[in-house]
This record gives structure tokens, C-alpha cells and sequence, in this order.
């Protein structure tokens, strides 16, 4: 992969740090009124979804991340992987782990569309539409009162 | 535009006030800052270069016998964009012959209070702003402690970096945010390794020292000013100095400027500069967040 520069670090940039794909988030240059500038850079590990602040030397560079969004639809579950397929009529496969759907499990539905983020070629994160139509199959019988209305007018 | 305008005036009178002559140099020169951390725009069809500031030409004006000068006018550094900087910047500089810095501090703190209204004015060494902050000295403190700060204070992996470096990047990232709370904090005697064109002395402590200072308000860095180095033998060493560091680092060697030289070398009456940057006063004025929104046409949109 390329090597991007401080001045190139833009929102959405996914580069390498310590060995874990991270996405750009932030990145402020800041220089004193003489001497060395730095950049001081905000950026989310894809891997574990901290936020990460690191102070860089203006010009210094990281190497890019190959890391992908890609549009794919739920297959499957065989209980250890989640499966995957690709919409651009490829049908290739992906398998996600536990971990990498940790935050969609509830909202899998098959045959919807997911972006399923890909590190080196492996499923790193899996995340649902903004929409997501489920029916509801099951619910406890509501309480007296507990409707949308009814709220006390704040003025 | 109207703040600008206002503020432009304000200054001028101010300066009309103390019989300091307002002038006008290049902005195109033949050679250009050898500062190792700024970067020139050359103007390649001229072979000139666009002025990172426009102290050299002012000194030649000082050593003619101007007398007390100021000038408002744009300066350019290639690469510097972002909330506080844009490539091309509107600077105030004046220089006050027989004056010290420190009775240059004393006329920087009357003007922006004036400007900005009345605040309380604080003046602390570079030691006492490293000890009350980090409690260490920075004219004694050794890399590896300095390294274990950064990397504390701010996730910097530390690679082989001089001393300078490092005091650089705890200067700029863990003390300045701390600096000029509801007042003018003015930070002086650097090391003398960052005395860029600022004339060199032993503290009270024994500490090699450069004579200048810099001014922060609201954690913003607004000036910066030197007791002027007048000393030709003592410029032209730091030049080749800057220049050799360029080479080093592989930047390009640029033209030191001998008219500089020559002028010093006929004597420049014993002074002090001070260089402010008017579009973060006027941030501060407006209560910007961004150096964008004060100036008409920022670099991307100009």
C-alpha cells in the first residue's frame, strides 16, 4: 500500500498504525511560533472502535490500511461464522466472526444488505442500514398509560 | 471585513501616537529565511521567493537609520493551513531602536489591551512555564525525560528526535493550551537553540538563554519578538548553521541573504522586533473557532 504524508491525512483516510487498520477521524496542524510543526491526529482503531490521539511530526507518514466498504448480503449464520455475499453479482463470499457482527447481531436479517468492512481481505466489521424492517413477533402486553401521549407540556 | 478595516486604523493611529514611521518592503526578495522549520514560496519566473516575514528588509531599513518602523503587509509559508494558519497571513511588525525586550513587551501588552480591552498582563520564563506545567527544566532536563512526556502528555512515539524537538512538541501541545487564561502571558527566554535571529545570554540560573518572547492569549500564540541579533559574524554563522541543518534534512538550500549581512556589518542600532499575527487577533477580536473565518477568501476558496 501507499504511504500518506501528514498534509494528506484527510476524514476517512484508513491507515496502518501499530499494526491495526485505523480510520482518520481528526487532524489539526498545529506548529509553535518557532520550530517544529506537528499535526495532531484523531483517528478511530477499526479493530477495537477506540479513539486514538497521536501527536505526529508534519511530513512524517503512515502506511495506508487496505481496508473496504463493501455492500453485502446476509446469508447465513453457521453459529461460529456469519456469511456474507457481494451484491456487484460476483457472489463471492465472506465469512464474519462473533466479533465482527458483535454490533449488528440483533438487526441480522437474511437476504438484507450490510456494509461489511474488509481488512486485508477478512471481514473486520459488519455494519447494519439505517433501516432495518423486523416484525415484531412477541411483546409484553403494555401498560395502562404507556403511549406517546400524554407528556407533560414543558414550556 | 469591517473589524479588519477598524483594526488596521487603531493600529495606525497608535503607532502615529509614538512617532513610529509606517513602511512598505517586498514582498518578492531575492533570498528567503533560512529557518529550518519554514518553508519558502518561490516564485520560480522571477527565481524570487515570497517573504515568510518581512524582517530582513525592515533591519536593512533600521540599519539605514529609519529610526522606529512598523508595516502591516502579508507574509506566505508553504504548507502551513490550518484552524490557525493559512499559507498567506497578514503580519504586523515593528522594531524599536533602543529599546530592550523586555520594554517591547511592556508596548506589545499596551497595544492588544488597547485592541482587545483591559487584561492582566503575566511574564514567565520558558523554565517557569515547563516547571509549573511538566516540573521539569527545560534548560537541563535530558531526552529520555522528555520523551517519556511526549509520549505521555500527547501519544508521540519519540524517533531519535533532538531535545529541541521534544521541548517544541510539549510547547505546542501541553503548555500553550494553558497559556493566557483571561490574560496576556508573555513566555521569554527560550533556549538559546531556538534563538533564531534573537540576541543570547546566561540567566540568573546559568542557563544559555535567547532573548525573546513570545505572547499567548486564550491559548493562542499572537507575537513574537526578539532583542534583535546585531552581530554580522554572529548571522552569518547561524545561517550556515540553518543551512547545513537543511542539507542534512534534504530541504532546499536556499540563498542567505547578504544584503542582510552587509547591513548589519554597517552597524544596526541595538533594537527590539516584534512580529504579531493580525488575523488571530483578529479571532480573538471576533471569537472565531478558525483563522477561515476572518479572512476574505481563505487559501482553498482564493
Amino acid at each position: 500500500m501507499a504511504n500518506y504524508s501528514t498534509n494528506e491525512f484527510r476524514s476517512g483516510l484508513k491507515v496502518l498504525l501499530d499494526g491495526d487498520p485505523c480510520s482518520i477521524l481528526e487532524n489539526e496542524f498545529v506548529k509553535p511560533g518557532k520550530g517544529q510543526a506537528f499535526n495532531r491526529v484523531k483517528m478511530r482503531n477499526l479493530k477495537t472502535g477506540r479513539v486514538w490521539e497521536r501527536t505526529f511530526k508534519s511530513g512524517e507518514s503512515l502506511e495506508g490500511a487496505d481496508v473496504m466498504d463493501l455492500d453485502m448480503e446476509y446469508l447465513y449464520t453457521d453459529g461460529e461464522f456469519w456469511h456474507f455475499m457481494m451484491t456487484d453479482g460476483s457472489f463471492e463470499q465472506h465469512a464474519a466472526d462473533a466479533k465482527a457482527v458483535a454490533d449488528v447481531i440483533d438487526w441480522l436479517k437474511e437476504q438484507d444488505v450490510y456494509t461489511v468492512t474488509l481488512f486485508n481481505g477478512a471481514a473486520l466489521a459488519v455494519a447494519a442500514p439505517n433501516f432495518v424492517e423486523l416484525e415484531v413477533t412477541e411483546t409484553d402486553p403494555g401498560l395502562k398509560g404507556d403511549t406517546a401521549q400524554g407528556g407533560t407540556v414543558m414550556c | 471585513m469591517r473589524l479588519r478595516a477598524r483594526l488596521y486604523q487603531q493600529i495606525r493611529h497608535f503607532f502615529e501616537q509614538r512617532d513610529v514611521l509606517e513602511v512598505e518592503t517586498p514582498l518578492l526578495g531575492q533570498a528567503a529565511s533560512t529557518d529550518v522549520h519554514l518553508a519558502s514560496l518561490c516564485v520560480e519566473a522571477e527565481n524570487q521567493y515570497l517573504q515568510t516575514s518581512p524582517e530582513f528588509a525592515m533591519k536593512r531599513l533600521l540599519a539605514a537609520g529609519s529610526g522606529a518602523i512598523y508595516q502591516i503587509c502579508k507574509s506566505f509559508r508553504q504548507g502551513e493551513s490550518g484552524k490557525r494558519h493559512n499559507p498567506e497571513f497578514t503580519m504586523l511588525e515593528w522594531y524599536r531602536p533602543g529599546f530592550d525586550y523586555l520594554q517591547l513587551m511592556a508596548e506589545v501588552a499596551e497595544l492588544v489591551n488597547l485592541l482587545l480591552g483591559e487584561r492582566s498582563v503575566r511574564q514567565l520564563s520558558y523554565r517557569d512555564a515547563f516547571v509549573a506545567v511538566l516540573g521539569v527544566d527545560p534548560h537541563r532536563a535530558d531526552a529520555d525525560v522528555l520523551v517519556g512526556l511526549a509520549k505521555r502528555h500527547t501519544g508521540y512515539v519519540a524517533d531519535g528526535d533532538d531535545v529541541d524537538t521534544l521541548l517544541e512538541l510539549l510547547m505546542s501541545q501541553v503548555i500553550e493550551p494553558t497559556l493566557g487564561c483571561n490574560e496576556l502571558t508573555f513566555i521569554y527566554d527560550y533556549p538559546a537553540s531556538q534563538c533564531a535571529l534573537a540576541k543570547v545570554a546566561v540567566d540568573a540560573q546559568g542557563a544559555a538563554v535567547a532573548q525573546r518572547f513570545e505572547l499567548y492569549v486564550e491559548g493562542v500564540e499572537l507575537a513574537n519578538g526578539y532583542y534583535e541579533l546585531t552581530d554580522a559574524d554572529e548571522q552569518l554563522q547561524r545561517f550556515m548553521a540553518d543551512l547545513d541543518e537543511r542539507k542534512r534534512r534534504g530541504l532546499v538550500t536556499l540563498p542567505a541573504d547578504q544584503k542582510l549581512l552587509a547591513a548589519l556589518q554597517s552597524g544596526m542600532p541595538d533594537c527590539a522586533g516584534v512580529a504579531l499575527g493580525l488575523d488571530r487577533l483578529l479571532m480573538l477580536m471576533a471569537g472565531a473557532d478558525s483563522i477561515r473565518d476572518v479572512i476574505t477568501f481563505p487559501t482553498d476558496l482564493a
